[in-house]
């Protein structure tokens, strides 16, 4: 099974202690949302469990393997097989239009140009973002860069999408819609989902929420 | 606001009976409390001796004959009026949240325990009511209300992060 687990995991960029002793179990097909108030940890969390950063000490596991252990290029390997991941501001590559963009992970996977831009167009008409197809993100509006992320993100039906802050605030109906399309394509797939947010609203929508104070659970919080 | 000026807004669309405004009142408001019959009967009533609706007949569907009332001209002036107006900003400092924030403070030293089964119990609340919105054929009136709901929680969940913080740094200077 595709469970996701931190134990006790601890990161320290300096003397800044992001995570102190964290730990977590995510099932898989849980929605989970990881809140806490800024610069509690929530995105490192989601750095660790997705793969992207290694944490000092404590362990990582996914599916009954252990990730933090493995090197740079396996992490890679995982990352692009299973997981898909929406990042906060979405970090589109500058060069590239926003099709292109979205077709990139099917691209990496060894699929055909035609096929890939193709099927990227088909998910940028699901995110409501068919009309910036061709646009460069520079062009784009923080909305529209949400969605392509989130397009980019969902391409290759990952196992477990990771979303860091995918909507911002959850302020407009158009951020409802963007989560709307995360949740719909992870029920398809009964894809686990884990979305760092520090709106409630947000939260909401997840089976269960994660809080986070200080670098670890907030039932841990020592006094 | 009253329920009057309520009936009075839903009669600007046709005339209605008691029972269609009943009715219409409870679906279209749908976080209000249902209205009982006798409120809705009563207040038409009144509206009727105030001169802002009039009998225009009566209408039989399955049940009993009902007497179905329209609205008077004086009845759409009062119904503007009532829209040019605004609702007072309720101060809501007498909010049960915030005496338990204290007394637990008083009590028992510390309120962290209490905020955090309190968050725990509104975000449950407002997951009920996201997949009550999220469900296929919520209405417009059920959508605004699951928003209103949503964002009244939401607040008060941000009040109670505000509320932790402030006493956490408050506790550390008296320790310091
Ligand atoms: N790359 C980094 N370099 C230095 N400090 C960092 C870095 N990333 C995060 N931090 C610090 O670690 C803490 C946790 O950060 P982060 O996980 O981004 O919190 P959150 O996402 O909850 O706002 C913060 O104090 C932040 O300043
Ligand atoms: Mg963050």
């Amino acid at each position: 099974m595709n469970t996701l687990e931190a134990r006790q995991v601890e990161k320290a960029f300096g003397r800044t202690h992001a995570l102190r002793g964290l730990s977590a179990k995510i099932e898989p097909g849980e929605i989970v949302a990881i809140t806490g108030p800024s610069g509690s940890g929530k995105s490192t969390l989601l750095h660790c469990l997705s793969g992207i950063m290694r944490p000092e000490t404590g362990e990582v596991h996914y599916a009954g393997e252990r990730i933090d252990t493995l090197d740079e290029a396996a992490r890679t390997k995982l990352r692009r097989e299973h997981f898909g991941i929406v990042f906060q501001f979405g970090r589109l590559v500058p060069e590239l239009t926003a099709v292109e963009n979205v077709a990139l992970p099917l691209l990496f996977d060894g699929h055909g140009r035609e096929e890939a831009t193709t099927v990227a167009r088909a998910w940028l008409e699901e995110a409501g973002a068919a009309d910036v197809a061709d646009a460069r993100p520079a062009e784009l509006s923080g909305g529209q860069l949400q969605r392509v992320a989130v397009a980019r993100a969902l391409i290759t039906s990952p196992k477990v999408i990771f979303a860091d802050e995918p909507t911002g605030a959850l302020d407009s109906v158009a951020g409802e819609r963007v989560l709307s399309l995360l949740l719909g394509a992870a029920r398809v797939n009964s894809a686990t989902v884990v979305i760092v947010t520090h709106d409630n609203r947000v939260a909401a929508y997840a089976d269960r929420e994660i809080v986070l104070r200080d670098g670890v659970t907030a039932g841990e919080v020592m006094a | 606001m009253s329920i009057g000026h309520i009936l009075l807004g839903l009669l600007t669309e046709r005339p209605k009976h008691g029972y269609e405004l009943k009715r219409e009142h409870d679906e279209r408001l749908p976080g209000a409390k249902p209205l009982a019959y006798g409120q809705v009967y009563a207040t038409l009533q009144r509206l009727q001796r105030d001169g802002k609706v009039a009998i225009s007949g009566t209408a039989q569907e399955s049940g009993p004959e009902r007497t179905v009332y329209e609205i008077t001209g004086e009845g759409t002036a009062d119904v503007h009026r009532w829209l040019a107006e605004i609702e007072q900003p309720a101060p809501f400092i007498s909010s049960p949240l915030f005496a338990r924030v204290v007394l637990a403070l008083v009590a028992e030293g510390s309120a962290d325990g209490y905020l955090l089964r309190q968050r725990s119990a509104h975000l449950e609340r407002m997951r009920e009511l996201t997949a009550r919105k999220s469900s296929a054929g919520a209405s417009v009136g059920e959508l605004l209300a699951a928003d209103y709901a949503l964002h009244h929680l939401d607040a008060d969940l941000r009040w109670m992060e505000t509320a932790r913080q402030r006493i956490d740094e408050l506790t550390r200077e008296i320790r310091a």
